[in-house]
């Protein structure tokens, strides 16, 4: 048994202390550890972006990420990115455009919609679907995520919300 | 059925907050006290024999609970289930245990199993188990597995082939002789239909529990066949069957792959039996690359013979199937039973059919969106392609003029299917209408003086679905639906269907909603349970609207007699007067006479002054066995560029009509369409599972096989015809593998015209366009 080692995270706003392996994935931690399933594993090899996570802001893909390097970081997940009860923008997006089938992919891409966003707030077709390459869905086909996140930035424009403990 | 309110509306999806929100719980989703963890030591080596297998350091590993091998589970688990065992699989032929032994047949196959009490531990231990192996020549080639010589994965029968039908080809012999005396043409073309993955992103998963007090067994799956798990569980352990559960939690897409009975689930509820834990297995998707089963793969040596005009006098198709290393459920007759019947597509032709099906030292095949069907869409939609190419006629009109008519519906095909309705030329104007065919052959007429690659492909698809009618499966392949009303007036439908994906909480709901005229919110779908659900056979094969729906729409009309039963005496009126709408029953003539739904509801429920003979409550369970298949129908064009300097492809248009009858969410029809076609292109453009001589798989990473993403497809635009079928009470049809079925010979059929020949076999990635187009400069 490898040393255990402290660390302390901020998840959707909340402070955590906990002693980890040092080979604990984020991923592992985020859901094993802090019972946030909603960051899900899809490949192992950081392909297919069902655990895309926003470490201090950015989008990361939890699976390639150890939990010891989180240590000291704001992190948010699907869970947090909008308050208790409601929906952020992007959630309303896929959920009128029927963006999503079987929901496995849904969580990574709804955080990794949000980055795309943030960097490019007016995005075209093509650069949602650029954008998006991190991601796979196999049940939609990729139309009807590119109408969500058509919805949510044309819904962003009026209504800006900030997640849970988003850090910079 | 009454004014559409709720059926054919495109509302909302129900099951989507939870899974926007990170809310849904997946089988890795869940924690159970005590719980262990399972891990599978597999093999490395596509074909070899087990020498000696030590656990020694594996089981000194802290953490390591126990560790099982085949000896293990020798006379305790049964074998992996066949559905169909014909031919020499009936003789035991590629009949699995759970575990591996004496020989490991494919890269993956399992050995040995390990339980800790943690997933990392487990997954170390296998690093410590020794095994050693005297590797064999594998049997990788499909068509060498079938020649003398070839390594053998059954030694005992002497041969890699499982079943054979040559039938005698006199009939069809005379047909093509006299088609070439009357000046026609005959056209051979050898097709491949290559090894594809499944790939759900959510991979498999289990967790079984057992509760050694009562001896029950329940077991978390990630499964499409729920009721027909816990039936092959009961049997391979030999507990009673009432006493195992199987819970499939959300299942996060399946595509034919989790249609199956897997070593893993056996394992983990042995290993949860023995040692009195729950025991968790979740799949990684290298194993799940490696070991569940693939699609696909079938090679096919077509024949076929035309008139000038381009009518089809016959087509000859030879099949032979890939059956990887095993027979899992289905894996022999996939081929023969699901894609055979539909060998004659849309059209009026005869056909002559024959195959082979084989083992070789690759992973099972079995069912993939489609299973089947594609593969026979593909053939047929090839062979009015070649005839097209080698006659200079519109691929179009070639299809047009061998189209069955409208009139010749129920049409009994030579195949032996009998289609139930259709209209297949409407549907094909109305593609060609989208595309501006016209036009759009003009632009590449103009791109090609330009000395650009621009190809154009149609794909007029059937399919056969809604599995299956009385006497043409091993067992009765109903679905069923219990409704309950509660006092309330809010309504509780458990199907024996198990969606994950489709949105069937959603489309059952529209369904009770229409019928009882309540509000959709007042309904809750409940499916994956086999304590609470009634019997049924599952979701695959386009099956559940078709067959599930009808068994729901046959339940409310149940209840809803029972209820104008109650109203009536409510009303003082005959019950054939009573009407329901808007969510009262009223007296028909006088509509100010009336009772809620709701009240009926609450007197069938509480009141004690039911009329004589009127039993209390309102539940029912209907189960719906159809009387017939249904043929779901459509016509897809594409066009495609091809990058001359780089070989890469391009699609540049998509435009498919689908028929599949009613629709009862044209949103959620959309989307499964949308998914199916993105899944067929990624067959055509990309994918493929591939293998080295010796049986490593190549592909065992996402870095390795080529899942699509979304810049690599345009927007596909939709259209849609409407022909009722007659087969169910919904007049639906199916609509879950259309889109796999009919995008990929389209795009086939567009590239070969881009590159001007009559065939290039899939995948049609760069590397080999480059290499035909500059072997065509050469």
């Amino acid at each position: 048994m490898t040393m255990k080692r402290a660390i302390t995270v901020t998840v959707n706003g909340q402070q955590y202390s906990s002693e980890v392996e040092p080979r604990l994935l984020l991923v592992h931690y985020l859901r094993d550890v802090l019972d946030l399933t909603g960051t899900h594993v899809g490949c192992n090899t950081s392909q297919c972006g069902a655990c895309v996570v926003h470490l201090n802001g950015e989008a990361v893909k939890s699976c390639t990420i150890l939990a010891v390097q989180a240590d000291g970081c704001e992190v948010t997940t699907i869970e947090g990115l909008a308050p208790e009860g409601s929906l952020h923008p992007i959630q309303e997006g896929f959920w009128e455009k029927h963006g999503l089938q079987c929901g496995f992919c849904t969580p990574g891409m709804i955080m990794a919609s949000y980055q795309l966003l943030k960097n490019n707030p007016n995005p075209t077709e093509a650069e949602i679907r650029k954008g998006l390459e991190g991601n796979i869905c196999r049940c939609t086909g990729y139309q009807n995520i590119v109408k969500a996140v058509q919805y949510a930035a044309e819904h962003m424009q009026t209504s800006a919300t900030e997640p849970v403990g988003a850090g910079e | 059925m009454g004014i559409s309110a709720m059926v054919g509306t495109p509302i909302k999806r129900r099951e989507d907050p939870r899974l926007i929100t990170g809310q849904a719980t997946y089988v890795d989703d869940m924690k159970l006290l005590g719980m262990y963890h399972m891990a599978i030591l597999r093999s490395p080596y596509g074909h070899a024999r087990i020498v000696s297998i030590n656990t020694d350091a594996a089981k000194a590993l802290p953490g390591v609970i126990k560790i099982y091998t085949a000896e293990d589970l020798r006379g305790k688990v049964g074998n992996v289930v066949v559905a169909v065992p014909l031919g020499r699989i009936a003789e035991g032929m590629g009949i699995r245990g759970a575990l591996a032994e004496g020989k490991v047949r494919f890269y993956g196959d399992p050995v040995a199993a390990v339980i800790a009490d943690d997933a990392y531990t487990a997954r170390d231990a296998l690093d410590l188990i020794d095994i050693e192996y005297e590797p064999l020549p594998a049997a990788i080639d499909i068509e060498k597995a079938m020649q003398p010589g070839a390594a053998l994965l059954y030694e005992e029968f002497g041969t890699n082939v499982a079943m054979s039908s040559h039938p005698p080809t006199d009939e069809m012999d005379k047909i093509f002789e006299q088609t070439v005396a009357d000046g026609g043409i005959v056209v051979k073309q050898r097709i491949v239909n290559q090894r594809v993955a499944p790939v759900p992103m959510e991979t498999r998963g289990v967790i079984a529990e057992y509760r050694k007090s009562d001896k029950s067994l329940t077991v978390w799956s990630s499964t499409q066949i729920p009721h027909l798990l816990r039936n092959f569980l009961a049997a391979t352990l030999s507990l009673p069957q009432h006493q195992v559960r199987v819970i499939t939690p959300e299942v996060g897409g399946g595509f034919g792959c989790k249609l199956n009975y897997y070593p893993e689930e056996m394992v983990a509820a042995f290993a949860a039996m023995q040692t009195g834990h729950p025991v968790k297995w979740i799949e990684d998707r290298s194993e799940n690359l490696a070991v569940t089963v693939h699609g696909r793969d079938q090679l096919d040596y077509i024949e076929v013979a035309a008139r000038k005009d381009g009518r089809v006098t016959g087509l000859k198709v030879h099949g032979i199937s890939d059956m990887g290393a095993y027979c899992q459920l289905f894996t022999n007759v996939i081929m023969i039973a699901f894609g055979f019947p539909v060998s004659c597509g849309s059209y009026d032709i005869p056909v002559h059919l024959s195959f082979d099906v084989v083992f070789t030292n690759k992973a099972p095949t079995d069912a993939y969106r489609g299973a089947g069907r594609p593969e026979a869409t593909y053939v047929s939609e090839r062979a009015m392609d070649l005839v097209a190419f080698n006659l200079g006629l519109d691929p179009a009109e070639v299809r047009r003029i061998n189209f069955v008519q409208p009139d010749q519906f129920p049409y009994k095909s030579s195949a032996g299917a009998v289609y139930d309705t259709g209209n297949y030329e409407p549907a094909l104007d109305k593609a060609l209408q989208i595309i501006d065919y016209k036009n759009l052959r003009a632009e590449q007429a103009r791109k090609r003086a330009e000395g650009k690659l621009m190809g154009i492909g149609i794909s007029s698809y059937i399919e056969i679905c809604g599995f299956g009618p009385k006497g043409t499966a091993p067992v009765g392949l109903y679905e069923s639906a219990r409704v309950r009303v509660e006092h309330s007036g809010t309504v509780m439908v458990y199907t024996g269907a198990s969606p994950h994906g489709q949105g069937e909480e959603t489309t059952f709901a529209q369904i009770v909603a229409e019928e009882f005229s309540i509000p959709v919110e007042n309904v809750m779908i409940m499916h994956g349970d086999t304590d609470s659900t009634p019997e049924g056979r599952g979701t695959y094969g386009s099956r559940t609207t078709a067959v599930g729906g009808a068994a729901l729409f046959n339940a409310v009309q149940k209840l809803k007699e029972k209820m104008k039963l109650i109203a009536s005496h409510i009303l003082e009126a005959s019950p054939s007067d009573v009407e329901l709408e808007d969510g009262k029953f009223s007296v028909a003539g006088s509509p100010q006479k009336s009772v809620s739904f709701n009240d009926v509801a609450l007197t069938a429920n509480f009141s004690n002054t039911l009329a004589p003979g009127i039993e209390p409550g309102l539940e029912t369970t209907v189960f719906f066995e159809p009387e017939a298949c249904v043929f779901p129908f459509g016509t897809y064009v594409c066009s495609v560029e091809i990058d001359k300097e780089t070989g890469e492809t391009k699609v540049t248009r998509f435009v498919a009509v689908d028929d599949c009858g009613r629709q009862l969410n044209p949103m959620i029809v959309q989307g499964q369409i949308h998914g199916g076609i993105a899944q067929g292109i990624g067959q055509a453009m990309w994918e493929g599972v591939e293998y080295s001589e010796d049986g490593q798989l190549l592909t065992s990473t996402f870095m390795d096989y080529a899942m699509p993403i979304a810049e690599e497809f345009p927007q596909f635009e939709l259209d849609h015809t409407v022909t009722l079928t007659t087969v169910n009470p919904l007049g639906v049809k199916g609509v879950g593998e259309a889109g796999t079925i009919g995008s990929t010979p389209a795009i086939a059929a567009a590239v070969a015209d881009a590159l001007g020949v009559a065939h290039v076999d899939m995948p049609f990635r760069a590397e080999k366009m480059w290499k035909i187009i500059h072997q065509q400069k050469g």
